[in-house]
């Protein structure tokens, strides 16, 4: 305590000095959004009939179904009482945006996200069902929930089926992450969130993020099957990459002239915090590093001709800065607005724990956590063509 | 069997000693009666609305308040946990958006002398605590309603039923709320409930020494809170936030925030 009340500057509220939310926070807005980000880049392929990013159709499917697993977790880590957190389900408020969560987390798991890579996946399971033996075999009876109709017409009832639900999952993938910036911007006690934008610019950021990241695993998982990577693929996805980010970029940008511009009650103790508490996290991780480098990096690509290599260069660097910069954004909002007193006379300070229930070290988990998922379903359902457990000479082969 | 002997020296010595405990006992229980507002032996929601007036004028900065709730509501010795706290402004001339606020301890040690008085400035004590919001943006996020309006107008909290998340801690605009670490629950004032629906006043009122705080009830006619309401020009904490605030203030200053 003495060393928070140490990181205290100016005035604030007793009770403010503590912040309530921390990095276990800060990684579910993160989480929630390459949830989102990832599907939408899928429906990008069903939807929209881009075939150039088909090659990542599957994957990006997956890499959401791996994140949303793990998306509640920080949460659950996070309350005081966890064994309680069923009373959202049974009991919610419904004047809570926060009781929606388990509501819009169900609708997103199961009804969108399994059930179409159910439906994508169905023959491949059922092929795999039939041609394995043992315990693989009857993993993927159960998985094939019984049903053995893999007919041209039942299969074709199964496209038609998984493109309406691709075409549900949009609405619901906007609803999902768009849902988790009003949890923020709805708060009107706290200026750094109050503002309708917010929904909006976590969605595109989300959709920045999830771009972001399928591209850059199918990059890295075709680089070390040796396989290789589909250049049309990657140019378009690093397209919509841009365009994506720079609407988000457009937005925060919106958003900040008009904070600027207004000047509101709360402006000098904001603008006070960017300068200094928030300085490198906002302005320079955020903003340079995150944003204008990689928007700068992705339009060469458009406006310069280069080869292959070099354009595979720099969409791994600028991915890999969009993620920074996207995960700076969520730590600004989210450690950002608890670090400003509500009398707008001072600031505290963050000190981030390692080894305990919301210190680094289960962040760190829980990061890692989707990639071992990831992991696993890809090994019980490949994304790719070329492997797919039907052609394969056994089972388990996948990657 | 042996009879007892009582001489006259031990039935005077026993009886002088009874009258004047019981005298004692009488007086004792008369004081007591005069520090409890009302008898309420058959309490009901319906018929109170709760709500607290706050002289600033009359505060002195005790902290007698600040030390009585943590006592009586087993409130965490710490200096981050209060339900109840005292703020003291200094403001200089027209810097009404930048007074010098200090709290030390949530004023529960009183404060120490910094300022001297007319230079120029001025300087008060606000005391602060749950506005008890008619609209009340804790109640409206808690994901699970654990929070919840009184009928009689007091926002309390079921701790067997609060998750922890936190989320009402941020959206209260005031600061009143905070994470008991011995619970891991969300604790607040509840206007002292155990003690109001016995018809006596909040921990804090009883001890204040100068009667800056005072409890009302606003479905009692007879309650002074009326008098006081239409007698002094008041105002609540953030009205821009529209909360419904029930906690009325005499002789607020702008740059209270």
């Amino acid at each position: 305590m003495e060393q928070i009340l140490a990181g205290v500057e100016g005035f604030m509220y007793p009770n403010e000095v503590e912040l309530q939310w921390s990095i276990l926070i800060v990684l579910y807005p993160f989480i929630t959004g390459l949830v989102a980000g990832a599907f939408i880049l899928a429906s990008l392929e069903r939807v929209f009939n881009v075939e150039a990013v088909k090659p990542t159709y599957r994957l990006a499917l997956l890499t959401a179904l791996a994140f949303l697993l793990v998306a509640p977790l920080p949460l659950q880590l996070h309350l005081g009482h966890p064994e309680r957190s069923l009373e959202m389900y049974l009991t919610p408020h419904l004047t809570s945006a926060m009781a929606m969560f388990g509501f819009v987390y169900l609708w997103y798991l199961m009804v969108v996200l399994v059930l179409e890579i159910w439906l994508d996946y169905r023959k491949e399971i059922v092929l795999m069902a039939r041609k394995s033996t043992g315990a693989t075999k009857l993993l993927y009876r159960v998985m094939s929930l019984g049903v053995d109709n893999i007919s041209e017409e039942s299969l074709r009832i199964d496209h038609k089926l998984g493109t309406f639900l691709t075409i549900v999952g949009i609405p619901s993938a906007f609803l999902l992450h768009g849902y988790v910036g009003f949890i923020f911007g709805s708060i009107k006690a706290n200026p750094w969130w109050s503002t309708p934008l917010m929904p909006i610019v976590f969605l595109f950021s989300a959709i920045v993020s999830g771009i972001a990241t399928v591209m850059l695993m199918y990059m890295a998982i075709t680089v070390v099957r040796g396989g290789k990577i589909d250049m049309p693929c990657v140019d378009t996805i690093a397209r919509y990459l841009m365009y994506a980010f720079i609407v988000d970029f457009s937005l925060e940008m919106l958003d900040l002239i008009h904070r600027v511009y207004e000047a509101d009650e709360s402006f000098k103790s904001l603008d006070f915090m960017v300068h200094t508490r928030l300085y490198t996290s906002q302005v320079i991780l955020q903003i340079v590093i995150g944003t204008i480098i990689p928007i700068g990096l992705l339009a060469m690509t458009q406006l310069i001709k280069l080869t292959d290599g070099a354009r595979k260069g720099i969409y791994s660097v600028a991915g890999c800065l969009t993620l920074i910069g996207i995960f700076s954004m969520r730590w600004n909002v989210v450690i950002g607005g608890q670090l400003f007193s509500k009398s707008f006379l001072g600031y505290t300070t963050y000190k981030m724990a390692f080894a305990t229930k919301e210190g680094l070290l289960p962040a760190l988990v829980l990061m890692v956590l989707p990639f071992v998922i990831l992991w696993v379903l890809v090994k019980l359902l490949p994304p790719w063509e070329e492997e797919a457990p039907a052609l394969s000479d056994g089972p388990g082969d996948g990657i | 069997m042996s009879e007892a002997k009582v001489d006259r020296r031990d039935f005077l010595s026993s009886g002088g000693r009874f009258l004047l405990l019981t005298s004692a006992a009488a007086a004792a229980y008369e004081h007591v009666l005069a520090g409890a507002p009302e008898k309420a032996p058959n309490y009901k929601t319906t018929e109170h609305w709760w709500a607290m007036t706050i002289d600033i004028d009359r505060c002195i900065g005790c902290g007698n308040c600040v030390r009585a709730c943590k006592t009586e509501n087993d409130v965490p010795i710490e200096s981050s946990f209060f339900r109840t706290w005292v703020e003291r402004y200094h403001v200089e001339g027209t810097e009404m958006e930048r007074p010098e606020v200090d709290s030390p301890n949530g004023g529960y040690d009183g404060f120490r002398e910094k300022y001297k008085a007319g230079e120029g400035s001025k300087d008060f004590f606000v005391p602060k605590l749950c506005n008890h919001c008619a609209h009340s943006p804790c109640v409206q996020v808690c994901p699970v309603g654990a929070t919840f309006v009184s009928p009689d107008g007091v926002v309390m909290v079921d701790k067997a039923y609060c998750l922890g998340c936190r989320y009402c801690v941020l959206a209260c605009p005031y600061g009143c709320r905070f994470i008991d670490p011995r619970t891991e629950t969300v604790d607040k004032c509840s206007l002292c409930y155990h003690r109001i629906t016995k018809g006596l006043t909040t921990a804090c009122c009883e001890t204040c020494p100068t009667g800056a705080r005072k409890l009302g009830d606003l479905k009692n006619p007879n309650d002074p809170i009326h008098e006081f309401l239409k007698n002094h020009k008041v105002h609540v904490l953030k009205p821009q936030m529209a909360t419904g605030a029930k906690v009325f203030y005499h002789a607020l200053d702008g740059s209270v925030r």
